[in-house]
């Protein structure tokens, strides 16, 4: 579903990504754990497309219809669109727009490309109270404004709730499970489990294993100096916890 | 951020042509004779004259008002041309097809259509070409409900004793520098007066279009809406891109009687000025509605997105006991643009409720302030009102400020103020992108998502076109 090969990024002329290899496919999970400063959030960053993210070498294909499709030279929206989805580490608050039009106007978006029926108020209701109930979010969730004034687990679980909506084929998660208590983690981790499907994958960037404790993956890489240094099944995690990642660096 | 669609780009502001056309006007400079010629030119009564010469005697005492957060030149006074009509002038005419066809050529491509055929349904124009009115429609349809809707000049002639009776009673010529100036040398704008128990049964519109170069506009408008009356009007403005400032120092007069309402709203585009703040339009405005009469009801909503200096405070007197004052605004600064813009709520009636919705957007280089005053007098029992001014920057050299003043003569009063200031951000576009909507429709969700409380306010088919305009340069401005 994803093929990312030699990868070279670069923030502000300054070289963060330097040859990183991924490949993912339908049905996966994979974790991608590292220090500070490795590149974790980076590598979400260019996936989704941000601009202020340069490529300067390398190639990163995508399946659309069935085919690996070169996907550098795609907008951020017309990767959503696709059905590439990040969950922000930090997700960003949109002042005066409530929630039930940010995600109605997301849904009907993807839903014009992909060619299914877009929804209206009524229709878009009823869908969208079936996802909040994923991440245990009442209903006035919709009626504020988009992240304003959310507290951290809020903001998170909105994300999942972004996640439900669009129902993408590729996940990057992008230390969702930052901040989070242990009550609103194993919420998060229980919506990512209930979206998990043969059809779609899963990469979670992550710090700390702890969110691998629910949401088990199939593939552990740590990432290190901008690049993949190892990969290795769910022990690795478990590994890297006991051990830190200096043996990597 | 990239820009997909050139078709957007504001370098090319589409209003920014000139119209050729032989002109009548006095010459620059500003004296005695100079007032006296332009008040014959239009065959004023004499006691017109006499006002404007007094204003002009005022005028010569004052200084200009230093206060608002605004950097320009020194203005000269005498390098201005204050009198600038087209030579085939409309009062002989007998129909508005007879009217130059360069001029009707000009206001359609303005999209402002005024002849016969062609007019918008639904809405009455009365279209301003420098200092004359040069046309006004549906004149018959609105003479039948008894509303008069016509230029100023038309209606020192036709109705001196109700333009004599108003004019000045709102804003008074000794008000302050800019209104001063006007009463001296104004020249046309529009006049309207809606009957006892009346609904105008069209919105009304005036169109103010600056042509000559380095001549001033000084418009005054006056509506009275008599008891129980309710009018819509709308205005809009552009002018010609030119490389030297051109002022306009406008005064509007509103007055409500008796459980009346006037809802007045303008989109203003003048030219801004290039992107090194070059040119531009000195935007010197006085706007103020008196709600006489119990009940009464006065609201401005304005869409300010023009001119290289915006310098306006469209205010309510609430006088009549019950009357509400509203003021919804957003103002949207680029490049070098400044704009010192807010509102007067003046509460002297008991139980007077006013409104403050005041959005500011500034980018690039541009200086956005919202200042308010909310002045609750000692008679004014259990007033009330409520004050929102929300701030929005695009960029890291914008500035925004909010000063807001209160004055609280009367202890019943309830007074809440809210105010925000919020960053649009490559992140918050980038996170809509993100979630599947284009780079245009994440700006106009960011844009409406700021303004909706005022956008609402206005006319449907003015609404779009406003909300298209915040867009489409909001567009430029954010990368």
């Amino acid at each position: 579903m994803l093929k990312v090969n030699n990868l070279h990024v670069s923030v502000n002329d300054k070289p963060v990504l330097k040859g990183l290899n991924l490949e993912v496919k339908a049905g996966e999970v994979h974790a991608i754990m590292g220090p500070n400063g490795s590149g974790k959030s980076t590598l979400s960053k260019v996936i989704a497309g941000h601009p202020a993210y340069k490529v300067t070498e390398g190639t990163m294909e995508y399946d659309i219809n069935f085919k690996m499709t070169n996907i550098l030279e795609m907008s951020p929206d017309e990767r959503a669109r696709e059905g590439i989805f990040l969950a922000f580490q930090y997700p960003v608050e949109i002042p005066g727009v409530t929630n039930f039009e940010f995600l109605k106007a997301s849904y009907n978006a993807l839903a014009k490309q992909q060619g299914f029926p877009t929804m209206d108020d009524e229709k878009f209701a009823t869908f969208v109270k079936k996802k909040l109930e994923i991440v245990k979010l009442n209903e006035s969730f919709l009626h504020r404004a988009v992240n304003s004034g959310f507290s951290g687990g809020e903001k998170k679980k909105n994300e999942i709730v972004q996640m439900a909506v669009m129902s993408p084929r590729l996940c990057f998660l992008d230390e969702t499970d930052s901040g989070l208590d242990i009550d609103a983690l194993k919420v998060v981790a229980d919506g990512i489990n209930r979206l998990r499907s043969p059809n779609n994958a899963f990469v979670l960037v992550t710090h700390y294993q702890r969110l691998l404790d629910y949401v088990k993956p199939d593939i552990v890489h740590v990432l290190s100096g901008g690049r993949i240094v190892k990969s290795g099944g769910k022990e690795l995690a478990l590994e890297l916890e006991k051990q830190g990642y200096e043996a990597y660096i | 951020m990239t820009h997909d669609n050139p078709a957007l780009n504001i370098d090319q502001y589409k209003y920014g042509f000139s119209t050729d056309i032989e002109t009548d006007s006095v010459g620059k400079g500003l004296n005695e004779s100079v007032i006296r010629t332009i008040s014959a030119k239009k065959e004023e009564p004499e006691w017109m004259l006499e006002y404007r010469l007094k204003a002009f005697a005022y005028w010569q005492t004052l200084q200009e008002p230093q206060w608002a957060d605004l950097h320009f030149a020194p203005i000269n006074y005498q390098d201005i041309c204050y009198y600038s009509a087209p030579k085939k002038r409309p009062e002989q005419l007998k129909s508005l097809d007879e009217l130059d066809p360069e001029l009707l050529k000009t206001f359609e491509r303005l999209g402002i259509p005024l002849s016969e055929q062609k007019r918008i349904s639904g809405v009455a124009v009365d279209a301003v070409f420098d200092s004359v009115s040069i046309a006004t429609t549906h004149k018959e349809e609105l003479s039948k409900h008894g509303v008069i809707f016509c230029s100023i000049s038309e209606a020192l002639k036709t109705h001196p004793d109700l333009v004599k009776k108003y004019l000045g009673s709102v804003v008074p010529y000794k008000d302050n520098f800019f209104a001063a100036l006007n009463a001296a040398v104004f020249t046309d704008g529009s006049f309207v007066y809606i009957p006892k128990g009346v609904r105008c049964p069209l919105d009304l519109s005036t169109y103010f279009r600056i042509n000559a170069q380095d001549t001033g506009q000084f418009e005054r408008t006056l509506i009275v809406a008599d008891d129980a009356s309710f009018v819509n009007y709308l205005e809009g403005c552009t002018a010609p891109m030119r490389d030297s400032n051109q002022l306009h120092a406008a005064v509007v007069e509103l007055v409500t009687l008796k459980d009346a309402e006037i809802r007045y709203s303008t989109v203003q585009n003048w030219y801004t000025g290039d992107k090194n703040g070059k040119g531009g339009i000195y935007n010197f405005v006085t706007k103020r509605g008196k709600c006489i009469g119990e009940n009464s009801k006065i609201s401005w909503t304005q869409i300010e997105s023009g001119s290289a200096i915006t310098w306006k405070y469209p205010s309510c007197i609430l006088q009549g006991n019950g009357s509400q004052g509203a003021f919804y605004s957003v103002a949207l600064t680029h490049d070098y643009m400044q704009a010192d813009t807010g509102t007067k709520m003046i509460h002297v009636g008991k139980n007077t409720k006013s409104t403050i919705i005041s959005k500011g957007i500034a980018t690039q280089h541009s200086r956005n302030n919202y200042r308010g005053l909310v002045k609750i007098m000692p008679g004014a029992e259990n007033a009330r009102n409520y004050s929102q001014c929300d701030s929005m920057l695009v960029g890291h050299e914008a500035t925004a400020n909010t000063y807001p003043y209160l004055e609280v003569k009367n202890d019943t009063a309830v007074l809440e103020h809210e105010a925000t200031t919020s960053r649009l951000s490559e992140e918050q576009l980038f996170y809509l992108r993100s979630r599947g909507m284009t780079s245009e429709e994440s700006i106009s969700m960011l844009v409406n998502g700021f303004c909706k409380d005022v956008f609402k306010q206005l006319p449907l088919e003015f609404s779009v076109e406003a909300v298209k305009l915040i867009e489409m340069k909001l567009e430029n401005s954010v990368g």
